[in-house]
């Protein structure tokens, strides 16, 4: 059966990169010992797939990905073993048996949503709000995307689903799919590029809040829900 | 959560920021207020190579068995964090607390190749300790050097307060008894070092003094204090059972040279290879019990999940359980879909059917190490190797579907002449005319290929070679021009593949092995035109090196291209590896008539390492 989990990853684990995870998970799942199913060949692999990757020195707490499992404890009880083999910062939050034929998570993905806020070293203008809401709000926002085959013009517009300035920091909802994906830090960078405004060395903390499919009718949902 | 010493922006800006960051699987975390002692262990080499060495985990659990101990790990930082800490005065941290070095009591590190002791010195001046050992004060750690190069220690010697000569299982407690015991009479660190120098295996280099004869050669040495010994003999676990042994390893979060669980079957080897430094220091030969084994094995891989084991020792194929202990991993394994890789193998009947077995045949390559070309010559080195054995093996590998081979030789070996390194040509050749003749036409899948390497021979101490004379930098070279020529004129030689190890680097290597006290002022003033890394070809700097020998008027020459008198006293007859100075020497001389040994299994030779009542020593021989 198709299991998925979530997990968050916070604090200095944030430096790990994502092909890491992936083989920290795999470690993980033997020292669980979940009945993971294997690929067949000559040297099997887990039977594992991820849905978004997240970017070196951000942190997330909506972070998933898919396993094939031949039998599964009790949720709660997969969540304990998982989480009793885990390293500070990774937490397993949730786990959900799939339906058949849903497709893997990578391929669900539709958007994530991330919170932002500046380094120290950061000095903004006054009016760096009302400057990044009416950046937002034009009707559209031209960027050259770097793609495999060279560099094209995008809209940058039609991957931010929203984009609002909170206590916590900036909130955006972005566009995520695999094909399309859209960092967080590009929009940022595009607007202060934009402003003219010098940004230091690593400016931004990015968090991940929670990663969504889009369902049937067209609302965004989390992969778990 | 755990603050990190180096802030985000550091971080983000150097290669791989996980080297930095501890927090691994199975790191030990302790409660500071709760230790008395704080150990920090160093690998002085970059993350990937030092999480990899065995001993530093068996250390690393053994110490943080000790409750009052709370022992962590620091590594060489990059080239790129290197200038960052050094152009904003970061203090080199210990990985788990992230706490400065300069506040533990102790700065152990090991010292596994001569290449890193430029390393040494960007070790201690990151973690600001004063680089050498008699500019120290009470505030700075004790720095202990351990590990195979801490049998010649005498050029590196000026940069340690103590050295540890021989396997750390057995008196680490004692000394760190007596540091807790100075430390609460605050009797200061000299008088520390002063009884320190007292516990079997421990030497501290300050209490000597060396005089040196006209040529250059040691006069005698000479302690300096009334009582300290004037012979430290290497230190050994009798009984490599009942010991520590690492059953929750370090799981790196990057990729490490040796990302797998690693199983230490036995120590030490009986071959005796004469150029072999390993197989004398280790001696006797003491194999662990194969139930404790299986127990450790199966508890490693549950406490890591690590998806492969792989079985160390010096030559697995001598271990008296090989097949019991195989069978038991292939059976639990498989299960788990774990790898097993087998390093060090005989290639024979047995060996090639458990590859067979564990290995993708169509991926995997067979490495002999026959290491010289010619039967003479393999007898002047006691490899027990012959031709006929290396070309059956071959023939059953081929036969069994494998079609690429790697073969290990070294040149430059003491009496080697231009007919040996023509045999290796020649050897490699009847390798590949043995797969044309074993593998009929239509059977063959794809085309054979042979990878032969070779590495210039550096004679090293505690070893009967000891006395040899190194070639020079252009002797190596043409030997290796010579064995590409040699090649060439074969048959075969579309198959064969040829490369050959760096020169200038072998000849450094050699200076170190066999160099005297004279060296350290020759490594300080390297390291301070910016030496670094030196194993690392990327980033070896020849003419840097060979410019600090001349400015401290050091010939280099002195140290490799010289054979030894006989009775020439070496800067490290000071310890007492086990085997006898008078063993070696005999077995120099029977390398000359070009006799070979027995190997300890076979009949005792006398080597001297009975003394320790243990391993093969004990064993009822065959003859």
């Amino acid at each position: 059966m198709k299991v998925r989990i979530k997990f968050s990853k916070e604090g200095p684990v944030k430096f790990i990169g994502h092909l890491d995870v992936m083989r920290y998970f795999q470690k993980a799942i033997r020292r669980a010992k979940i009945d993971i199913a294997y690929s067949s060949g000559f040297s099997p692999h887990q039977i594992m797939s991820f849905a978004a990757p997240l970017s070196v020195g951000h942190t997330s707490c909506g972070e998933y990905f898919d396993v094939e499992l031949h039998s599964m404890p009790e949720k709660e009880e997969l969540i304990r073993r998982l989480n009793a083999v885990m390293v500070e910062g990774i937490r397993i939050l949730d786990a959900a048996v799939l339906g058949e034929g849903e497709g893997n998570a990578m391929a669900r993905v539709a958007a994530a949503d991330y919170l932002v806020t500046f380094g120290e070293a950061v000095a903004l203008p006054s009016d760096w709000k009302e400057r990044l809401l009416a950046f937002y709000e034009q009707p559209s926002i031209p960027v050259q995307k770097k793609t495999k085959k060279g560099e094209k013009e995008v809209d940058l517009k039609e991957g931010i689903y929203d984009l609002a300035i909170r206590k916590e920091g900036i909130y955006m909802l972005l566009d995520a799919k695999s094909g399309s994906n859209i960092k967080p830090g590009f929009v940022l960078e595009t607007f202060f590029e934009k402003e003219k405004i010098p940004l230091p060395e690593y400016p931004f903390r990015i968090h991940r809040l929670e990663t969504y499919l889009r369902e049937e009718e067209g609302r965004l949902a989390p992969l778990i829900s | 959560m755990r603050k990190l010493a180096l802030k985000d922006e550091i971080l983000m800006q150097v290669e791989k920021p996980a080297r930095y960051i501890g927090n691994e699987v199975n790191a030990v975390m302790k409660d500071k207020s709760q230790i008395e002692i704080r150990f920090a262990m160093c690998f002085p080499d970059v993350y990937e190579i030092g999480m990899s060495h065995l001993g530093i985990q068996i250390l690393y659990h053994m110490f943080n068995q000790f409750e009052d101990v709370w022992c962590e790990r620091v590594y060489s930082p990059w080239v790129d964090l290197d200038a960052v800490m050094r152009r904003e005065h970061i203090p080199l941290f210990a990985l788990e607390s992230q706490d400065p070095i300069k506040e533990f009591d102790f700065l152990g590190i090991t010292l596994q190749y001569e290449m890193c002791y430029t390393n040494i010195l960007q070790v201690l001046d990151l973690a600001e300790i004063p680089l050498l050992s008699a500019q120290r004060g009470e505030e700075d750690p004790i720095v202990i050097g351990g590990g195979p190069c801490a049998y010649n220690p005498e050029p590196v010697c000026d940069f340690f307060d103590l050295f540890y000569i021989g396997e750390g299982e057995t008196q680490y407690r004692r000394l760190l008894d007596l540091y807790k015991e100075c430390k609460r009479k605050k009797t200061g660190r000299k008088t520390f070092l002063e009884k320190a120098a007292l516990i079997p295996g421990i030497y501290v280099p300050s209490l000597y003094q060396v005089f040196y004869q006209e040529d250059g050669t040691i006069q005698k040495r000479v302690p300096l204090a009334e009582g300290i010994p004037e012979i430290i003999r290497k230190e050994l676990v009798r009984d490599v059972t009942q010991t520590f042994y690492p059953d929750k390893p370090v799981v790196p979060f990057i990729k490490v040279t040796q990302d797998r669980v690693v199983l230490e079957i036995q120590r030490g080897c009986i071959r005796g290879c004469r150029f072999c430094q390993a197989g004398q220091l280790y001696r006797p030969v003491r194999e662990r019990d194969v139930e404790m084994l299986k127990r450790c094995a199966m508890e490693m891989l549950q406490n890591t999940g690590h998806e492969e084991i792989s079985l160390s020792s010096l030559s697995s194929s001598d271990y008296s359980h090989l097949p019991e202990l195989l069978d038991f991993l292939m059976e639990n394994c498989g299960r788990e879909k774990i790898n097993i890789s087998l390093p060090s193998l005989r290639i024979d009947a047995f060996s090639l059917d458990v590859m067979n077995k564990v290995q993708d045949v169509k991926k995997s390559s067979l490495t002999f190490a026959p290491e010289a070309g010619s039967q003479r010559m393999r007898n002047v080195i006691n490899k027990g190797l012959t031709e006929e054995v290396i070309l059956n093996g071959a023939r059953l590998a081929f036969q069994g579907g494998w079609t690429r081979v790697k073969l290990y030789f070294m040149l430059g070996l003491p009496m080697e002449t231009e007919e040996d390194i023509r045999a290796i040509a020649e050897l490699c050749n009847k390798i590949a005319a043995e797969f044309y003749d074993a593998v009929p036409k239509e059977k063959r899948r794809e085309k054979v290929q042979i990878v032969a390497s070779t590495s210039f021979f550096i004679p090293k101490p505690f070893t009967p070679f000891q006395w040899a004379a190194q070639c020079t930098r252009e002797e190596f070279l043409d030997k290796a021009y010579f064995t590409r020529g040699a090649i060439r004129e074969q048959l075969n030689q579309k198959t064969i593949k040829y490369n050959w190890h760096e020169a200038d680097v072998s000849v450094l290597e050699g200076i170190m092995a066999r160099g005297d006290r004279r060296l350290n002022q020759v490594i300080l003033n390297a390291y301070r035109k910016g030496c670094l890394y030196d194993a690392w070809s990327d980033f070896y700097k020849n003419d840097l090196w060979f410019s600090a020998f001349e400015e401290c008027g050091v010939d280099p020459d002195f140290y490799t291209t010289r054979e030894r008198r006989d009775d020439e006293i070496f800067p490290w007859d000071f310890l007492d590896c086990g085997v006898t100075k008078e063993f070696l020497l005999k077995e120099w001389h029977k390398a000359q008539e070009e006799a070979v040994t027995p190997n300890c299994r076979m009949q005792c030779s006398g080597c001297g390492a009975a003394r320790y009542q243990t391993g093969v020593c004990l064993e009822k021989k065959e003859g």
